[in-house]
């Protein structure tokens, strides 16, 4: 039978009360209470003296009632009763840990199922509880159900019992594809569609491999293996040889280039730095291994690495981005032998929230897409809970706000790890699975999560099948592998060999292992499974979270299992590790895969792609009507530049102890452009995290875009005091319709950008991911298809290490009578300006381009950032602003409103080589500029260092809150409370 | 050399700084899992202070820190009950308090659970830097000698609530150790810890490890450019250790 545990806090409470809230602003006012009860389905039976033995470990009677089958009546009066649990095959974390308290209380393994019962009261229909309850729910994931209140009295006060179990039929029979004699037109219906399923009739999904790639496979079997396929040997060839993989735009021959953007681009770059640093070369590991590694002292090394999750995010939120930091997490655990994650960052690029574009992904308005806040919100708990359960601190991180983000979000994550650089007396990033050792997967078990998620849809789900293009990461799981590995295991040498899963599964990690050695040979029916029913390729190709994958020397398992067990943590033993040069996979003792590991890592059809590349011009806007106060006002609270105080607020910033330069900064709280945090409490080095983009200069020339983003990832980094010269970067291309000539030519133009100033910076990249296909394609409300292309996106996350914390910087004033300087030349350059953006806002409701964007000279801010350096070494800057988004101004209304001083400046002397207005001085763009603050006894030595360097002292901190502003023509005198309301309002309410 | 234990496993995430800063402290410390604790590998006797650390057991999934309770609660309840009687020290902090609630360590009936900690009002995890103000009256041994604590809290689960006679009883035991200068989550009588009446089990939502050091002050900036201006020394200490050697010296003369 099913039993139901109900609970529910009998005082008041603060969640019902903010979901009340929520409900309202969105149904305006229908409401008049809420109530939220937990509740937990029981899928086997416990007597009622065993639930009177747990009642009071999964309560507490202080403040909460509890119900075993409605033996309690809550008495409560309401109008509509609204249930929202998981559909089957979800992750249902709060019911995986209710399972657990009742096994190790009882004895006895219970399925359990938790929701929640929303029981709600107001003058309300059906209808729109139906509504509330979409509202309250992802239907994707989640399953509603409602009973008005005399339906609820009726069915003996409670709601149906509903046990989302998964049912799937018993496993399909591995199925042979006739490629051999397939026309060139199945082909191409394979590669685009998916393998035809015999029993249903209906395909199973994109491959995504084009007729190119399919008629290589066709001759690889007739020709090498005289047989067909198996459906999962095309499958795993779709995952390997995917764009998500095999970065097959970046590995293609592009126009000229030959060795295409990556190898003749970004890695030449680091390679070229490499030998120009010698020495000085601090990277230790770069692109080879899930993330970059580099030096942090003599005996530790730090990794990063900075991922994307979009697709998944729009569909589901708060599912995409706790799965997508959790998954970064996991590129650090899986680093060489093991890092232990140090640092969280995030960076979210969303639509203003209160807009309200309305999107369908189907005709007639079906499959509406989310809300521009719901995402935002959503992607923000993601990140909340993935992080802060996890005990990493989310110490740095950007929102960027754009209107063509509303088809898909941007969601970045990023992980810092920090590992000995010997484990057992080898180096750590050396990692090599032997042939012979056992492979070996340890963590979670294995659902039909995230398989073909890019085609999913929810037409295609019914009661009983599992939501597969979703996946929820369950950070406790994962915590409990991390810690095991990296605390335990990995020092005791254990393994020979770590890899994570992420895209591909194991039919990715397991035969990328496979190459270390030659070989790999796995029994899938070892492989444990959330539930029975599943086939044998989609067990090898699903994504299920919380894994990683191991090569364990067979004397090392039983001593490594016993570690695991003792820790509750699933390790499990599906093959071995081999030299014959073949991935040969088995079902039952019978082969269906046997491909040599050579094919299947280059055996893809090289592409050749040709790209153009056409500066775009644009109007250019009138400054005359702008004033110079009322503007910078209004500019402090636009999206891009306020504050994001209330995202930084929920995640934990302040785990593990080492927070030094923290996200939010000075008395006034703004927010830091980069971080400084010390990994290892005995030492006195700390790494300092930051990054830029710039997506706004993409629509003028990527170039720009791209050696601004490299530009001022750097100077935020110098600016709190990482030397010039140690920093390493990651890129990140998040481009749109990659397979249009224009966006590739876009794409080339930044990728030459980065070698440009990469070289020029001497700031190897250490790693690098892309995503190049974020485009929305649906209708508008009345059938019209629309096509919404994410800005091309170009992240470039800086990172490195200071010798010493102590001498870090902090951006906000900080003493009255300290004199103010502005490093670096002024230029006429408002091209892609946040302040064109407002502009255009403000007098036409769409943000003005221009065309001047900012340009970088990267032999004159060389020679400011050194000095910088040497400056902040000797203990000179008290404080230090980088001038980015919204220019001096904003550089001004943060530092006022950080220190909660003011500031008298004069703005005549900023702009020697061009002859500009108020206007443009205050708000241009221009790179290698930093306003800095310093102690008036200071001053000559100062000035002695920053010789050769354009400065000009432009005022002193003073202590009445005005911010003073001499321009040529305009003056400004602005109230730092003004600025500071503006810039906490905007989305302070969120 | 006195030791301490710092319980891990499950999601508990503190456990390593907390470890550190013990050291740091005076103690011999040990990382702990809970497992070990279960199987008999370890012992709580063998230690004289146990920290309930910060963090997430079980991802707060039935409400913060009860499914670690019942752990304990199931598994090692009388070896936790010898040891107070043993006059061991116990602290818990944010998710270890949350713990310690739940087993009912704070009351005059071992065991009763007397208080809870609710959602925050905001319902929102709210991480940041508190003033505290610490009852100078109360007994408890790790808050000796200070009146104001500047330290961070970071939790979404931290409003402390009890009936209006145990809070009652809790003022007159003097059992309210710290309270809140400015209420960051709705917490009744601004309460951010508490002890037992013997003052050797304190439970508190605030992180002291998180402020054990003068640079992880959010004022840390300012307040070294003004040190450097003055001519003196950068402090290594912030008030946040003073909690830990509080134990250990306390320890040390008791033994």
């Amino acid at each position: 039978m099913v039993q139901r545990i109900e609970i529910q806090l009998k005082i008041d409470d603060a969640r019902s009360k903010i979901i009340k809230k929520e409900i309202n602003e969105e149904f305006s006012n229908l409401i008049n209470n809420v109530v939220v009860s937990d509740v937990y389905t029981l899928d086997k039976d416990i007597s009622k003296d065993n639930f009177e033995k747990i009642k009071e470990l999964i309560s507490n009677p202080i403040c909460e009632r509890i119900s075993f089958e409605n033996d309690c009546d809550f008495g409560l009066d309401f109008d509509f009763a609204l249930e929202v649990g998981f559909l089957p095959g979800v992750t249902d974390n709060v019911a995986n840990t209710a399972s657990q308290v009742l096994k190790d209380a009882l004895g006895v393994e219970i399925p359990v199922y938790s929701s929640k019962i929303y029981y709600l009261s107001g003058d309300l229909t059906l209808d729109n509880v139906k509504q509330m309850g979409e509202f309250l729910s992802n239907t994707l994931i989640q399953r509603n159900h409602i009973k008005s209140y005399d339906e609820f009295k009726s069915n003996n006060n409670t709601m149906e019992k509903i046990v989302p179990k998964v049912n799937l039929d018993d496993n399909k029979k591995p199925l042979v594809v006739e490629i051999i004699s397939a026309s060139d037109d199945e082909l191409i219906e394979i590669g685009k569609k998916g393998i035809l399923d015999v029993e249903s009739g209906e395909r199973r999904g994109p491959l995504a491999l084009d007729l190119e790639s399919m008629k290589t496979i066709q001759t690889y079997f007739k020709d090498v293996k005289n047989r067909n396929p198996f459906d999962i040997e095309l499958e795993a060839l779709a995952q390997t040889w995917s764009e998500h993989c095999k970065h097959t735009i970046f590995a293609a021959k592009i126009d000229d280039v030959q060795d295409g953007l990556y190898k003749g681009y970004i890695k030449r770059a680091t390679n070229d730095i490499r030998k120009m640093l010698g020495e000085d070369d601090f990277c230790v590991s770069v692109f080879t291994d899930n993330s970059g590694v580099i030096k942090f002292d003599d005996d530790y090394l730090i990794s990063d690495k900075a991922e994307t999750h979009n697709s998944p995010s729009a569909l589901d939120p708060f599912g995409g981005a706790i799965t997508g930091i959790v998954g970064v997490n996991r590129d650090t655990i899986g680093v060489g032998m093991g890092a232990m994650p140090v640092i969280n960052g995030y960076g979210f690029c969303v639509a203003d929230p209160k807009s309200k574009p309305e999107l369908y992904r189907g005709l007639n308005k079906t499959n509406p897409a989310l809300s521009p806040e719901k995402i935002m919100k959503g992607v923000i708990a993601g990140v909340n809970e993935g992080g802060n359960c996890s005990g990493i601190p989310t110490i740095q991180g950007f929102m960027n706000f754009h209107e063509d983000f509303r088809g898909k979000p941007l969601v970045f994550v990023r992980t810092v790890g920090l590992m000995p650089k010997e484990v057992c007396s080898v180096d750590s990033t050396k990692k090599k699975a032997i042939p012979g050792d056992l492979v070996v997967v340890v963590g979670g078990r294995v659902g039909k999560d995230g398989i073909h998620g890019a085609t999913f849809s929810s037409e295609a789900m019914d009661s009983g099948s599992p939501a597969t293009a979703v996946q929820i990461g369950d950070p406790i799981t994962q915590k409990k592998v991390s810690d095991v590995i990296i605390k335990e295991a990995r020092d005791l040498g254990l393994y020979t060999s770590i890899t994570d899963n992420g895209a591909g599964g194991i039919s990715c990690s397991v035969a990328e292992m496979a190459t270390e050695c030659g070989g790999c040979e796995v029994d899938l029916e070892k492989v444990p499974l959330k539930y029975p029913g599943m086939s044998a390729w989609e067990t090898w190709i699903s994504e299920s979270q919380e894994r990683m994958t191991l090569s364990i020397p067979e004397k090392n398992w039983k001593q490594f299992n016993d570690l695991m067990e003792s820790r509750g943590v699933e390790a499990v033993v599906i093959g071995k590790f081999t030299d014959s040069g073949l991935c040969v996979v088995k079902q039952d003792g019978v082969e269906i895969m046997n491909v040599e590991l050579s094919f299947l890592h280059d055996g893809q059809p090289k592409k050749e792609l040709k790209t153009i590349f056409n500066k775009k011009t644009f109007d250019e806007p009138s400054l005359d009507n702008v004033k110079i106060n009322k503007s910078l006002v209004e500019i402090s609270g636009k999206l891009n530049i306020c504050s994001i105080e209330f995202v930084n607020r929920q995640y934990d910033h302040e785990v593990g102890s080492g927070s030094i330069l923290k996200p939010i900064s000075g008395v006034g709280e703004i927010i830091s452009d980069s971080s400084v945090t010390r990994p290892i409490l005995t030492s006195k080095k700390a790494i300092g995290v930051s990054q830029s983009l710039f997506p706004r200069y993409g629509d003028i020339d990527p170039y720009n875009m791209a050696s601004c983003a490299i530009d001022s990832s750097v100077k935020n980094l110098v600016c709190v005091g990482v030397p010039f010269g140690k920093i390493a970067l990651m890129d990140n291309f998040c481009w749109c319709s990659s397979d249009e000539i224009e966006r590739l030519g876009q794409l080339k133009r930044a990728v030459e950008g980065c070698y440009d100033y990469a070289v020029a910076y001497k700031a190897p990249f250490i790693s690098g991911k892309d995503s190049m296909y974020n485009d929305f394609k649906g209708y508008d409300k009345d059938n019209n298809p629309v096509k919404i292309s994410a800005p091309p996106t170009l992240l470039i996350s800086s990172i490195g290490v200071m010798d010493d914390y102590e001498k870090s910087v902090s951006s906000e004033i900080k003493f009255e009578g300290d004199l103010v300087y502005v490093i670096g030349e002024t230029k006429n350059e408002l091209g892609g300006s946040e302040f064109y953006s407002y502009l255009g806002e403000k007098e036409t409701g769409k943000s003005y381009i221009g065309n001047n964007v900012p340009s970088v000279d990267f032999d004159v801010n060389s020679l400011t950032y050194k000095k910088i350096t040497e400056l902040i070494d000797k203990k000179l800057i008290a404080s230090s602003m980088p001038v980015n988004f919204g220019g001096l101004g904003v550089a001004f209304m943060k530092m006022t409103v950080g220190g909660n001083l003011g500031l008298d400046v004069d703005l005549s002397n900023v702009s020697k080589v061009c002859d500009l207005c108020d206007v443009t001085t205050l708000y241009s763009e221009s790179s290698g500029r930093i306003v800095i603050s310093i102690n008036p006894n200071d001053k000559e030595e100062f000035e002695k260092i920053l010789s050769g360097v354009q400065f000009n002292e432009i005022g002193k901190v003073v202590s009445n809150k005005v911010l003073n502003i001499k321009g040529r023509v305009q003056e400004a005198s602005i109230k730092i409370v003004d600025l500071e309301t503006k810039y906490k309002e905007t989305l302070g309410g969120y | 050399m006195i030791k301490a234990m710092v319980m891990t496993g499950h999601g508990i995430n503190c456990d390593r700084e907390t470890r550190e800063i013990l050291e740091y402290a005076g103690f011999e410390s040990e990382i702990v899992h809970i497992n070990d604790l279960i199987s008999k590998k370890k012992k709580f006797s063998d230690f004289s202070l146990i920290v309930f650390a910060g963090g997430f057991s079980y991802g707060d999934d039935l409400g913060s820190g009860k499914a670690f309770a019942a752990m304990i609660k199931n598994n090692l309840w009388d070896e936790l009950i010898e040891f107070k009687n043993n006059g061991g020290l116990v602290i818990g902090i944010c998710n270890g308090f949350q713990i310690m609630n739940h087993l009912g360590l704070f009351g005059e009936k071992l065991g009763e659970r007397i208080s809870a900690l609710l959602h925050n009002e905001s319902a929102r995890y709210i991480c940041k830097w508190v003033d505290l103000k610490i009852n100078t009256n109360s007994n408890c041994i790790f808050t000796k000698g200070i009146e104001t604590l500047r330290v961070p809290i970071a939790h979404g689960e931290g409003k402390f609530y009890a009936t209006d006679s145990v809070l009652d009883e809790l003022e007159k035991n003097n059992q309210i150790v710290s309270t809140y200068v400015e209420n960051p989550n709705g917490a009744l009588r601004d309460i951010a810890g508490i002890c037992d009446v013997s003052g050797k089990f304190f439970g508190l939502m605030p992180h002291p490890e998180r402020a054990a050091f003068f640079h992880n002050l959010p004022e840390f900036h300012k307040l070294k450019e003004k040190l450097k201006r003055d001519g003196e020394k950068i402090p290594y200490d912030a008030d946040g250790i003073k909690i830990f050697r509080n134990a250990f010296n306390y320890l040390k003369n008791n033994n």
